[in-house]
C-alpha cells in the first residue's frame, strides 16, 4: 500500500476562500408529491476532493446523486458542475460516471462487457478497451471471472463489478452509492484503500455515499453529515468527530454520552453547566454553544476516566457512580457507570497493560471524571 | 401428515398438466393422425379401415396393413397444398411481425406509465375479448367494405375520390389479424418490459449511451423473451386462422385453415384433411421444438 502521503495533509481547499468549488448545490429542492427528499440544500464540493454522504436511510443521499448524475431534475434550485449549470445537460452528457446502490449490472452482458460498455460508447479502439478492462479487473480481484454473467455471481461479486464498470471511464467525477456495503471486513478495508489510492493517482474528484461511518472517516477528506433532506454539519472527520455541530451529528457518528443541564455562567472562556445536584460541568467555549439556558454536554467515550478515588474538586466535572455493566473487547474495555440521577455514562479505557489483578468489578463504586476540554457544548 | 403423503401429493400436482395433455392433446392428435392414414370412403364415418373391437386380433391387424402413407403423397402432388402452406406462413410471418410493430410500442408505452393507471392500461387492452370474435371480425366488414366506414371518412375529408379495394384483400386479411392478435402480442411483451429494471437504462446513460442507442443494446435484447413468447402467440394461431381469411379475404387469399375447412366440410374428405392437419402441427411444432432446444442449451453454458 502506498502511503497517503503530505499532499493530502496540505489538501483543505475549502478552507481557502480563493479556491472555486468544483460541485455547487445550490439551494436545491426535490419533493417526490408532497414528500420532501431533499430539503434547500446547498453544498461545494471541491475538485479532487474525497467527499462522504453520511445519513440515516431515507435521508435524501442518493437523491441527490441521482440530480448530479442527471436522472432526478431538482424540483427547485441549480447544479454547478466545473462552473456550469447542469439543468440542460442530459445524463449521457454528464462527465460524471455513477456507480448505482442497485449495481444496476446489464444481465445479458459478460462482466467483461458491462466494464468495457462506456469505453465502447465513447468509441475507444478494441485493444485499448481491453487492456482497460483487464486493468479494472485486477483492481477488483474478478480477472478469473471476466466472462461470467451477474447472476452467475455472489452479491459481493458483483458489487466489484459495479465499481469496475463505473471506474472504468475515469470520469473527473465518480458518484459511489454504497459502494462496499455488500463486501467481507477484509475486502471492504482493502478496497477503501485502494480507492483512496486511485482517487489520488487518477486526481478525481469522488462522492460516496455510505451508512457505515467508519467507512467514511477512513476515506473522506470531509463528511457532510445528513438528515430528512438537510445537510446539518460538513466538515473533515475530525471535527465531526471532535466538534460535532448539533446533538444529532453527536449522536450519529460515534458513541456519545450527552448531559443536558442549563448554563450557569458563561465567562472568561468557560461556560458552565448545572447538570444535577452532584454535577456541574465546566467546559470550554465553542462555536456551537449557547451562551445562557438549556444546553447539551456532549463528551466521547474514551475521554472520561473512571477512577476508584475521588478526584481533586468532586461535583465540578467529576461525579460518583456504580458500575452498571462492563463490555471486554480485548483491546479496550467499555464501562457503563450508573450515576445517583439515574443518567448512564460509557466510558472506555484502552488495556494498555495485561492488568489482570484487581480491575474494577462490577456494582463498584467509581468516580467519573472528566478534563474541561474534553467535550462540547451543544444547544439544547 | 407424512413426509410419505406429502411425495404424493406433490408428484400429483406435477401429474395434473400431463394427464390434461394426453386427454385434449395426445388422444386426438393419434386419433387424427390415425385418420390421415386411411382411405375416404361413403360411410360413416367417412373414412377406412374402421377399427373394432369384435374384429379381434387378426382383424386388428388386416386394418394396421390398410393404413398408408398416400394421402401424404397426394398432398405432395397437389401444388395447391404446398402453395397454401407457404402462403399461410407468408401471411401469417408479415402480419405477425406487423403486431410486433405495433404491439411493441404499445407494450413500451404501458410499461413506463405511471403504475397507478396501468391496471387501467391492461384492462384496455383486454378489453375487447368481451365482444365476440365474430362479432369483431364482422365489424371489420362494416369498415372496410367499398361504401364502409373508412372510405366514407377519407372521401369525405378529401383524401382520395374512389372508394379504396381494402376488403376481400389479402390487406384486410392483415388488419383483421393484427386487430384480433394484438393483445396476444402486447400482454407477454409488457409482462417482460415491466419487469425490467430502469436503473439499466440510467447505467447506459450514464456510461455515455444516449437514450435511443440504450434502447438497441439494453431495452430490446432484454426484451427478446417477450418478444419470442408474443410472436410465438401470435404466429402460430395464425398460420391455421379460418375465420379472418374466410371473412376479410378474397377469392384469391390461400391460407391452409380454408383449405383444410374445404376438403372436411365440402369435399368430405377427413383423411387428406387429418393429414393437412398433421404437416401444419409438424411444420409449426419442428422449428419451434428446435429452437427451445437451442435456447435451452444456451442459457446452460
Ligand atoms: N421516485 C421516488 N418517488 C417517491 N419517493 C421517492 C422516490 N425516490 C426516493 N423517494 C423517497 O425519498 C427519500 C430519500 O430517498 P433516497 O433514496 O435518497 O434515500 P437514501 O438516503 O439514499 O437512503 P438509503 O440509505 O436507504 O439508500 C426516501 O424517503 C424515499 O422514499
Ligand atoms: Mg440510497
Amino acid at each position: 500500500m502506498k502511503s497517503l502521503g503530505s499532499i493530502r495533509r496540505s489538501f483543505a481547499p475549502w478552507n481557502d476562500s480563493s479556491a472555486k468549488p468544483y460541485i455547487s448545490f445550490k439551494n436545491v429542492t426535490k419533493r417526490f408529491g408532497d414528500f420532501t427528499a431533499v430539503d434547500d440544500l446547498s453544498l461545494d464540493i471541491y475538485n479532487r476532493e474525497f467527499f462522504a454522504l453520511l445519513g440515516a436511510s431515507g435521508c435524501g443521499k442518493s437523491t441527490l446523486l441521482r440530480m448530479l448524475a442527471g436522472f432526478e431534475t431538482p424540483t427547485s434550485g441549480q447544479i454547478i458542475l466545473d462552473g456550469q449549470d447542469l439543468s440542460q445537460t442530459p445524463p449521457y452528457r454528464r462527465p460524471v460516471n455513477m456507480m448505482f446502490q442497485s449495481y444496476a449490472l446489464f444481465p445479458h452482458m459478460t462482466v467483461e462487457k458491462n466494464i468495457g460498455f462506456g469505453l465502447k460508447q465513447d468509441g475507444m479502439p478494441k485493444d485499448q478497451i481491453a487492456y482497460r478492462v483487464a486493468q479494472m479487473l485486477k483492481l477488483v480481484k474478478l480477472e478469473k471471472f471476466a466472462s461470467r454473467k451477474p447472476h452467475q455471481l455472489s452479491g459481493g461479486q458483483r458489487q466489484r463489478v459495479a465499481l469496475a464498470r463505473s471506474l472504468a471511464k475515469q470520469p473527473k467525477v465518480l458518484l459511489l452509492d454504497e459502494p462496499l456495503g455488500a463486501l467481507d471486513k477484509k475486502l471492504r478495508e482493502e478496497t477503501q484503500f485502494e480507492l483512496m489510492d486511485l482517487q489520488q493517482d487518477l486526481g478525481l474528484t469522488f462522492v460516496v455515499v455510505t451508512h457505515d461511518q467508519e467507512e467514511a472517516m477512513t476515506m473522506a477528506d470531509r463528511i457532510a453529515v445528513m438528515s430528512a433532506g438537510k445537510v446539518v454539519q460538513v466538515a473533515t472527520p475530525a471535527e465531526i468527530y471532535e466538534a460535532p455541530n448539533s446533538r444529532f451529528v453527536a449522536d450519529f457518528i460515534g458513541d456519545v454520552n450527552i448531559f443536558d443541564g442549563n448554563v450557569v455562567s458563561s465567562e472568561g472562556g468557560k461556560t458552565q453547566i448545572a447538570v444535577s445536584e452532584d454535577l456541574t460541568i465546566v467546559a470550554e467555549q465553542n462555536g456551537s454553544g449557547p451562551a445562557s439556558g438549556a444546553a447539551a454536554f456532549a463528551i466521547r467515550p474514551e475521554k472520561v476516566r473512571i477512577a476508584r478515588e475521588a478526584p481533586a474538586n468532586p461535583g465540578f466535572n467529576a461525579v460518583k457512580g456504580e458500575i452498571w455493566d462492563i463490555g471486554y473487547l480485548g483491546d479496550m474495555t467499555i464501562y457503563i457507570v450508573k450515576l445517583a440521577s439515574g443518567q448512564t455514562v460509557r466510558a472506555s479505557r484502552l488495556n494498555a497493560s495485561r492488568e489482570l489483578e484487581n480491575p474494577i468489578g462490577y456494582d463498584e463504586e467509581v468516580w467519573v471524571s472528566f478534563d474541561d476540554n474534553a467535550g462540547v457544548v451543544l444547544k439544547d | 401428515m407424512t413426509k410419505l403423503s406429502n411425495a404424493l401429493f406433490n408428484r400429483l400436482v406435477i401429474a395434473i398438466p400431463y394427464i390434461w395433455l394426453i386427454i385434449f392433446f395426445m388422444v386426438p392428435f393419434f386419433i387424427v393422425l390415425r385418420i390421415s392414414f386411411s382411405q375416404t370412403a361413403i360411410a360413416m364415418p367417412p373414412y377406412l379401415p374402421v377399427f373394432s373391437l369384435s374384429d379381434g386380433w387378426q382383424g386388428f391387424w388386416d386394418n394396421i396393413g390398410q393404413l398408408s402413407f398416400d394421402n401424404y403423397i397426394w398432398l405432395t402432388e397437389d401444388a395447391l397444398y404446398i402453395n397454401a402452406y407457404i402462403s399461410s406462413l407468408t401471411i401469417a410471418f408479415i402480419s405477425t411481425c406487423l403486431t410486433l410493430l405495433i404491439g411493441y410500442p404499445i407494450a413500451y408505452g404501458m410499461a413506463r406509465a405511471p403504475t397507478s393507471i396501468r391496471p387501467t392500461l391492461l384492462m384496455l387492452v383486454i378489453l375487447p375479448f368481451w365482444t365476440s370474435f365474430l362479432i369483431r371480425v364482422y365489424a371489420w366488414i362494416a369498415i372496410l367494405k367499398p361504401e364502409g366506414f373508412l372510405n366514407q371518412f377519407l372521401q369525405a375529408i378529401g383524401i382520395i375520390d374512389d372508394p379504396l379495394i381494402i376488403l376481400n384483400t389479402n390487406i384486410a386479411v392483415y388488419i383483421g389479424i393484427v386487430y384480433s392478435y394484438l393483445p396476444f402480442m402486447v400482454l407477454p411483451l409488457y409482462s417482460t418490459l415491466e419487469k425490467m429494471d430502469e436503473s439499466l437504462i440510467e447505467a447506459a446513460g450514464d456510461l455515455g449511451c444516449p437514450p435511443l442507442k440504450a434502447f438497441w443494446t439494453i431495452t430490446f435484447p432484454l426484451s427478446l423473451p417477450g418478444v419470442i413468447a408474443g410472436f410465438l402467440l401470435v404466429f402460430i394461431p395464425t398460420v391455421g386462422e379460418f375465420v379472418i381469411p374466410d371473412l376479410l379475404g378474397g377469392s384469391s387469399t390461400l391460407m391452409i385453415g380454408k383449405t383444410l375447412w374445404t376438403e372436411f366440410n365440402a369435399n368430405r374428405d377427413w383423411p387428406v384433411s387429418a393429414a393437412v392437419a398433421i404437416i401444419l402441427l409438424l411444420v409449426l411444432v419442428i422449428p419451434i421444438a428446435i429452437f427451445q432446444n437451442a435456447q435451452a442449451k444456451a442459457a446452460q453454458q
